[in-house]
């Protein structure tokens, strides 16, 4: 036997499902720590696109509890539409197999490769097939199927299949198994709370081992589903075309009109004139040669971008702004969504948004949320466009510090919505360097980011008035009291220097002898209506005014005035007391009020 | 000026800066004050005095922000308490003054140098030193050894007393205030201040100041105020040269500058302190080279104090120019005792002369 021949017997087509069971890093399952995110990761852009297309507010319940030392149950529930029975082993028993990969249109999953791979996973570790139930609608039975997949064949095994009762009228309840380990719990949190913050029309409900994590809705609004599209002519590539040409019988003219969008009879003729092919040629019998003279002259010829708002869903600056201010406490929030643009043919809109100070962490790197198609992106930052297009920003002409990255108290959100989101590999975790992609990006961070220097530079100004204020309240009866006292004459009266700085209401409280004295004072330009709330033990009632308002709670008394003051005008009540308990002010801003404790 | 006198002046004028205060705030002014700013940049040489005096640069503090109305606070309680102190006929040092502030709740110091600095901000906007204000520096006077005759005040009367005759080995301590010192006669060609003890020690061992007819000043290091300011009597009365004799590396031309040209944190009162006439006589780093005299490598810092004493104003000549950039190219530092390597009387017999005729004194 010759080598040429040894060597033929070797040789043998590949299983898909075999391949991957090889290549788990490609999915996003090179580590135990890593399955269960990716899984949820997977099964929840299921989730939520199927609600998509159903219009539903999705409801998604999640769990992740262990079984077994190293063995984990996860469990995800939504409420879409459900799955027709008949499909089901092919959707979790099959790689490659789904619904979105033929179609132009924004979704969060497209291969068909996710839950696949992660049933795949469970029976390669666990060695448990992944249990399904599916209803899809109140007139049908649940079905409940356990699965695995074929490894040589890559064909779904239905080891059982039965109907049972279901407590939901439509939706999917997916059930597996696998080795791996909770140390990403953080991450996974994480990634929910990312998720939450870019989908808040959702509400997800995360338990492990019994803890529970509620991410709410902050929006009722279905949104709208995005509606497929043809292809555009620009980024069409040979085998895609030579596909769509044998599935067209009828004329090239027609052909080009009719499969692809933004070409118009006129357009259709340039591009046959350019390519030197008859219009009335037969579509299906074009050689590989004059396919790709077509394939030229449709990137020559000018053609209209394609039509980005309806086969893209942006999520809209409102609602991102809501569903970040839902999860982070920030001072400052803004969001941008970019007009749509183009890159190769693909229709993609960038949003971004920009939140600062409040509690987020002050010192070392802003924290970058990364989205593609509405799903968070958690590994590999240092890889993605977006993170590239952050750093090479000069971020200190908009007074933020910068070390690569920018650092402080910040977080940056980029949100990449496209028909094709061009990731760097197939765990879908870094978007891939494209120069129309990161111009979007910069164009929109550089808009947030003069925002947030101006707003930075008010509040800096601000912060200096309250510094003056406070000056002025505290420190200017004291050196007026002093200098009095060197130069032998009584106190000057300081008010209208107050006044005049501030601008401000000031609420002062002083003791003299076992008499409590407090002066409001409004130095503002107009009338100040307010509650005044003291709680002290001073237990004598003999205010002057008198409180509206007076309770005992233990040995506190809590009395409450109704405060009108005109605008250059003061209030006064005194009583008998001591220096100690507190002074409060309600019902009007807390910025214009300054509040001089003199016992402090 | 009797002391009383000079303690009513002073009161007058600390009451002075709060009464401009208390007539600010009356008008519905935010009280404040101006001073010269403290920095290289703003010294200038005054040519009529012949001394480096504070520029037209000036910072205004006012209380309209929290740190400078509470830098008035302070100086309003300091004032507070100058006042009662001389009232009181008490005195305190620095130290004490700090201490002191314990008390003041809001106006207490963070820390000595606040209180130091606000003292000097108080000698600037009354035109008036410290020692008026009944404030002692923590410091001992520096000694004097020499053919010189004065009267000082003293709690139990007045005393004359020879700089030779009337006092130990050690010579005679300069006061706190030299004010209280009156200078009488003298029969002494020069005044040479000295650095260190050893040096000092050394020549009055050898016996300089009656061979030379000669007036050693032991300067301990930087010298005090009250040092600085005796030297600038001592020349100006009896029309003295005085020579600077230190070690010979940047520090010590630094303790050169100060007596001869004023320190930046005194340059409101360089025209008492400084004695602009003060000739530097060594140790120079030519002297270095010449001698072959024992010495150590320059360090970092060195070559740093060195580089910018280059743009200092007050070594902006010829000499300072070619001695320092020499020092840099040898790369060496003595001390003024490294001449005892030619033996002990090296230095009163051969160098001192030699430098003395150089310089045109003997």
């Amino acid at each position: 036997m010759s080598l040429a021949e040894e060597l033929a017997k070797q040789q043998r087509s590949i299983s898909v499902a075999e391949f991957f069971e090889r290549n788990k890093h490609l999915l996003g399952f090179d580590s135990p720590t890593r399955g269960i995110i990716t899984t949820i990761k997977e099964a929840v852009d299921n989730a939520l696109d199927a609600c998509e297309e159903a219009m539903e507010l999705p409801d998604i319940f999640l769990s992740v509890s262990r079984q077994d030392r190293e063995i984990y149950r996860i469990v995800i529930e939504d409420n879409g539409p459900g799955i027709i029975p008949d499909q089901i082993p092919f959707i979790f028993g099959k790689l490659l197999y789904g619904s979105r990969f033929h179609q132009i249109r924004q979704s969060r999953g497209q291969q068909g490769i996710g839950i696949s791979a992660a049933v795949l996973y469970a029976q390669l570790t666990a060695g448990v097939p992944t249990l399904i139930v599916s209803r899809t609608g109140p007139e049908h039975p649940a079905h409940e199927f356990a699965i695995q997949i074929n490894i040589d064949t890559n064909e779904p095994e239905v080891l059982t299949r039965r109907e049972i009762e279901w407590d939901r009228t439509h939706g999917t309840r997916i059930q597996i198994e696998f080795k791996s380990t909770l140390a990403a719990k953080k991450r996974l949190i994480e990634y929910l709370r990312y998720t939450s913050v870019v989908n808040p029309h959702a509400r997800i409900r995360l338990e492990i081992d019994g803890e529970v994590f509620m991410f709410d809705r902050v929006s009722d609004e279905v949104i709208a589903c995005p509606r497929a599209i043809k292809p555009h002519p620009h980024g069409i590539e040979v085998g895609q075309i030579r596909r769509m040409l044998q599935a067209a019988p009828g004329t090239l003219e027609s052909f080009l009109m009719s499969s692809f969008s933004k070409i118009g009879k006129k357009t259709a003729e340039e591009i046959c004139r350019i390519a030197k092919l008859s219009c009335t040629a037969d579509a299906p019998s074009l050689s590989a040669n004059e396919q790709k003279r077509l394939i030229e002259a449709m990137q020559m010829v000018k053609v209209p971008p394609p039509p980005i708002s309806q086969c893209l869903s942006p999520i809209g600056e409102d609602l991102i702004i809501r569903g970040l201010e839902k999860e982070f406490q920030m001072d400052f929030v803004k969001a941008r969504t970019r007009p749509g643009s183009v890159f190769s043919g693909h229709p993609f809109i960038i949003e971004a948004a920009i939140g600062y100070g409040g509690k987020l962490a002050a010192d070392g790197n802003a924290q970058i949320l990364r989205f593609a198609n509405r799903v968070p992106l958690m590994y590999q930052q240092g890889a993605c466009a977006i993170t590239s297009a952050i750093s090479a920003m000069n971020w200190k002409n908009y007074a933020v510090a910068q070390a690569g990255l920018p650092t402080g108290p910040l977080l940056i959100l980029v949100h990449v919505a496209s028909t094709s989101v061009p990731f760097t590999s197939e765990s879908k975790d870094a978007i891939a360097s494209i120069p129309e992609i990161e111009r979007e990006i910069t164009l929109g961070l550089q808009d947030l980011a003069r925002d947030l220097k101006i707003f930075l530079s008010r509040r800096d100004r601000n912060r200096l008035q309250e510094d003056r204020a406070r000056a002025v309240c505290a420190i200017l009866p004291e050196l007026a009291e002093k200098v009095a006292e060197i130069v032998e004459l009584p106190k000057p009266d300081i008010s209208s220097i107050e006044g005049r700085i501030m601008h401000k209401l000031i609420v002062r409280k002083t003791v003299s002898e076992g008499i409590v004295r407090v002066e409001i004072k409004n130095y503002t330009a107009g009338q100040a209506s307010l509650s005044l709330y003291t709680i002290t033990r001073d237990s004598e009632n003999n205010a002057d005014p008198p409180p509206d308002f007076l309770t005992k709670m233990d040995e506190d008394f809590t009395r409450v005035w109704q405060v009108v003051v005109d605008p250059g005008k003061v209030w006064t009540t005194t009583y008998s007391g001591s220096a100690h308990g507190t002074v409060e002010i309600r019902g009007i801003d807390p910025r214009n009020v300054v509040m001089v404790d003199r016992d402090e | 000026m009797s002391k009383e006198d000079l303690d009513i002046l002073a009161t007058g004028r600390l009451i002075g800066i709060a009464r401009k205060w208390y007539d600010q705030m009356l008008e519905g002014q935010i009280p404040s004050i101006a001073l010269p700013t403290r920095t290289k940049q703003n010294i200038e040489y005054d040519d009529t005095s012949e001394v480096w005096k504070y520029g037209d640069r000036e910072s205004i503090r006012s209380a309209g922000t929290a740190k400078s109305a509470l830098h008035l606070l302070k100086m309003a309680y300091v004032i507070w308490f100058l006042r009662k102190q001389i009232g009181e006929n008490r005195s305190s040092t620095l130290r004490e003054l700090y201490y002191i502030s314990e008390g003041w709740k809001k106006a207490k110091f963070q820390a000595q140098d606040e209180s130091n600095f606000l003292i000097e901000d108080l000698e600037i906007l009354t035109d008036m030193q410290r020692e008026a204000f009944h404030l002692r520096p923590e410091e001992d006077g520096a000694t004097i050894f020499g053919p010189l005759k004065l009267r000082e005040m003293t709690r139990r009367g007045e005393k004359d007393i020879h700089c030779q005759d009337d006092v130990g080995e050690a010579g005679y301590q300069i006061p706190t205030n030299v004010e209280t010192v009156e200078l009488l006669e003298h029969d002494a060609k020069f005044v040479i201040a000295i650095e260190t003890g050893g040096m000092y020690a050394r020549l009055i061992e050898n016996g300089f100041d009656g061979d030379h007819q000669a007036i050693l000043i032991h300067l301990k290091g930087q010298p005090a105020r009250s040092t600085r300011r005796f030297l600038n009597r001592i020349n100006t009365q009896f029309n003295l040269p005085v020579v600077v004799f230190t070690d010979g590396d940047p520090w010590s031309y630094r303790i050169y500058a100060s007596v001869a040209y004023g320190a930046i944190k005194s340059a409101h009162i360089s025209e008492l302190l400084a004695t602009p006439k003060a000739r530097f006589i060594g140790v120079q780093p030519t002297d270095i080279r010449d001698y072959h005299l024992p010495s150590d490598h320059l360090n970092d810092k060195d070559i740093g104090a060195l580089r910018s004493e280059l743009t200092d104003p007050r070594f902006a000549s010829d000499y300072w120019k070619e001695q320092i950039e020499l020092q840099l190219k040898l790369n060496l530092k003595s001390e003024q005792q490294a001449f005892a390597a030619k033996g002990l009387d090296f230095v009163t017999k051969e160098y001192l002369p030699a430098r003395l005729s150089d310089m045109g004194i003997i």
